[in-house]
């Protein structure tokens, strides 16, 4: 396994998400982007902790709120955004949008829009790495939300019969779109569930990027040497409303008080401020500009041919 | 001389012939690795290639589907059986919003070389929730095929079609077809989709008959004949893509067309077959329309009620009779079919 990044490197990898989706909520009031976003701002050390753990040829699957795991794992920038817009150049053909991004080449293989379906796709995908002997491992990604569904305990047991080589991966941020946890299940973690069906899990409360990360490598490794499948469940919190650009405290269905906790420990400006003001301002810089380069080239973008509309459509029209 | 088998034997021989040619075939269903084998279709294949390639699978279909899905994503060519089609509504969200869709929300990124293997019940009591036929609702959806064959030739052919698609099918196997015989060359073939298949020319009528409907509606052609009625049957073989052109243009040369479906007509697939037919002669060519299946209830259980619940060769003949002559005929029904009364269950 590669050795553990550096503080600037997960610096770099949470700076560039967090710059990216507030250049998507600063756009978005313009029109732009005709996509419903689902930010990741404040969910962003899961993504970079735990992709961090992966190989290149590790695959993950994720859900509508998956702009921090398409940038983490790997996943085109210029895309991206061009997808965002709409364009022929997104890496959906501008067919997906905001919440199907893919980029098979670095093993982001999809997300849904409904939630837990990627869940057995994942467990699928693992299934085909052991019948296929492929060494590599699958992360599955999804919100507490998930474990709602009847599929996350049927994807669980069956990853678990099998001893397949996944991650699961819960975003616990307490709340289906407006929905707390307390008015969904009986428990207040989601972690105590995969141990009924024999899977080793851990919950990581703090949002701690170095902690989710270290954990994250922990299972993988046990992935890797054949232990069957871990279960990482990580606290987090939404900072932004449910779908779309701001913020949502003012909705009363939960208080800024919650949140203020998680504002104090995030990850990126901890980071950013344990490193010297040089090799922070030059990973600033880099970021913004990159960012600034993938805008300006989905702008100046083609729309998709309106032939497009008939193209790869499965079995054809 | 003719080789001779089974539909049940011409599914197996498929499957198995398909997974010797390409590693990359895997069967998973309830039951594939039992002793009965879902009727024979699955017998043998897990003791031929592996328990890694054939494996009996939870009671959980939505997880499963997408289970089968994900290995597709990852370059399996899964073939998932489900022993009723019943069940294929708990894994509707899997079907219809990943399998059906992947390629095109992904711009081409992935593919889903899925089948999916439903088998339609019938008879002894199968009832509410063992019986229905579901084709339309697949139908509806664009990223679906949807096959149906009758013979056990076009089962083979259509089933080694969809193993080697590099998309879904939905491939629908009506339970009293399994033990049908006929022709089926022993090579690995393919029967193309979208093509219907003319299983006997006629000149008064055209009797469109979906899955086992095919084969009422032959015997319905025999009943007819008495009457010096000639029937063409056509076996659409498969429901999406629909071979429009050849249901239209005999439609178009009898001037009549009696859909028959084994499922409910509403928004059903005859309605489909009936309003393309429609669209393309309505103002060209004189043309009598008509549509039937299943009566517009919960499939009963009681053999009496049963029987008045399914289309057969007397009340299609009858039908059929009605709108070549205009007047009404009747046939006994004690021409009901033999597979029928000879089926004993319990499943």
């Amino acid at each position: 396994m590669n050795s553990v990044p550096s503080a600037a490197s997960f610096y770099r990898a949470l700076r560039r998400i967090r710059r990216v989706e507030e250049e998507i909520a600063r756009v978005y009031p313009t029109d732009a982007i005709q996509s419903p976003i689902h930010l990741s701002i404040g969910q962003e050390a899961i993504s970079v902790g735990v992709c961090e753990a992966l190989e290149p040829a590790d695959v993950v699957f994720g859900t509508y709120r998956s702009h921090a795991l398409y940038l983490a794992k790997g996943g085109d920038l210029n895309r991206m955004i061009a997808e965002l817009y709409g364009r022929a150049t997104g890496c959906a053909h501008g067919k997906g949008g905001s919440m199907h991004l893919i980029d098979v080449e670095h093993g982001v293989l999809g997300a849904s829009a409904v939630v837990g379906t990627t869940i057995p796709l994942s467990v699928g995908y693992a299934c085909a790495l052991r019948l296929t002997r492929r060494p590599a491992v699958v992360a599955s990604f999804f919100g507490d939300g998930a474990a709602d569904q009847g599929v996350f305990h049927e994807s669980l047991s069956f990853a678990a019969l099998k001893r397949l080589p996944i991650l699961f991966v819960c975003e616990n941020n307490h709340y289906a779109i407006h929905s707390p946890l307390a008015a969904r299940q009986p428990l207040d973690n989601i972690a105590d569930r995969p141990a009924i069906y024999g899977i080793p899990a851990v919950t990581i409360g703090d949002g701690d990027v170095l902690t989710i990360h270290g954990a994250a490598r922990h299972a993988v490794a046990e992935i890797r040497s054949g232990g069957g499948p871990r279960f990482i469940e990580c606290v987090t919190c939404r900072w932004k409303q449910h779908v779309g650009p701001g913020d949502d405290f003012a909705a009363g269905y939960r208080s800024r008080a919650e949140a203020e906790a998680w504002f104090n420990r995030d990850s990126v400006r901890m980071l950013g401020a344990g490193l010297d003001q040089g090799t922070r301002a030059a990973i600033d810089a880099d970021v913004d500009a990159e960012i600034r380069d993938a805008f300006a080239l989905a702008e100046r973008s083609p729309y998709p041919d309106e032939d497009a509309l008939y193209a790869d459509l499965p079995g054809g029209s | 001389m003719e080789r001779i088998l089974s539909y049940r034997d011409a599914v197996r021989e498929a499957t198995a012939q398909e997974m010797a040619r390409d590693p990359s075939v895997i069967v998973l269903g309830m039951g594939v690795t039992d002793f009965e084998g879902v009727y024979g279709t699955t017998q043998g294949l897990a003791q031929q290639f592996g328990g890694d390639r054939v494996f009996d699978t939870p009671v959980a279909e939505e997880g499963m589907t997408g289970i089968a899905i994900g290995a597709a994503l990852a370059g399996l060519r899964p073939v998932h059986v489900h022993i009723r089609m019943d069940f294929l509504l708990l894994a509707m969200n899997q079907l219809v919003n990943v399998a059906a869709k992947a390629r095109y929300m992904y711009g081409g990124a992935v593919s889903v070389p899925l089948v999916v293997r439903a088998i339609v019940g019938r008879s002894w009591g199968q009832g509410a929730q063992h019986s229905q036929g579901l084709q339309s609702l697949f139908m509806h959806i664009p990223g679906l095929r949807v096959v149906a064959p009758t013979t056990p030739y076009d089962a083979k052919g259509c089933l080694i079609r969809a193993i080697r698609d590099d998309d879904p099918v939905i491939f629908i196997e009506h339970r009293m077809l399994h033990m049908h015989r006929g022709h089926v060359p022993d090579t690995a073939y393919e029967v193309p989709f979208g093509k219907a298949r003319v299983l006997a020319p006629g000149r008064d009528i055209t009797l469109v008959g979906i899955s086992y409907m095919a084969v009422e509606a032959l015997r319905a052609r025999a009943l007819l004949a008495e009457s010096g009625i000639d029937a063409e049957v056509i076996d659409p073989v498969s429901l999406s893509p629909l071979d429009s052109d050849t249901i239209v243009g005999s439609a178009a040369r009898t001037g009549a067309l009696l859909v028959v479906d084994n499922g409910w007509t509403n928004c059903g697939a005859s309605a489909e077959i009936v309003a393309r037919t429609a669209e393309r002669l309505q103002g060209q060519t004189p043309i009598r329309l008509q549509r039937i299946g299943f009566a517009p209830v919960t499939c009963p259980t009681a053999k009496n009620l049963e029987s008045l619940f399914y289309p057969d060769a007397p009340r299609i003949a009858a039908a059929a009779h009605m709108l070549v002559r205009g007047v009404a005929a009747s046939w006994p029904s004690a021409s009901r079919a033999a597979e029928l009364v000879e089926f004993r269950g319990p499943f």
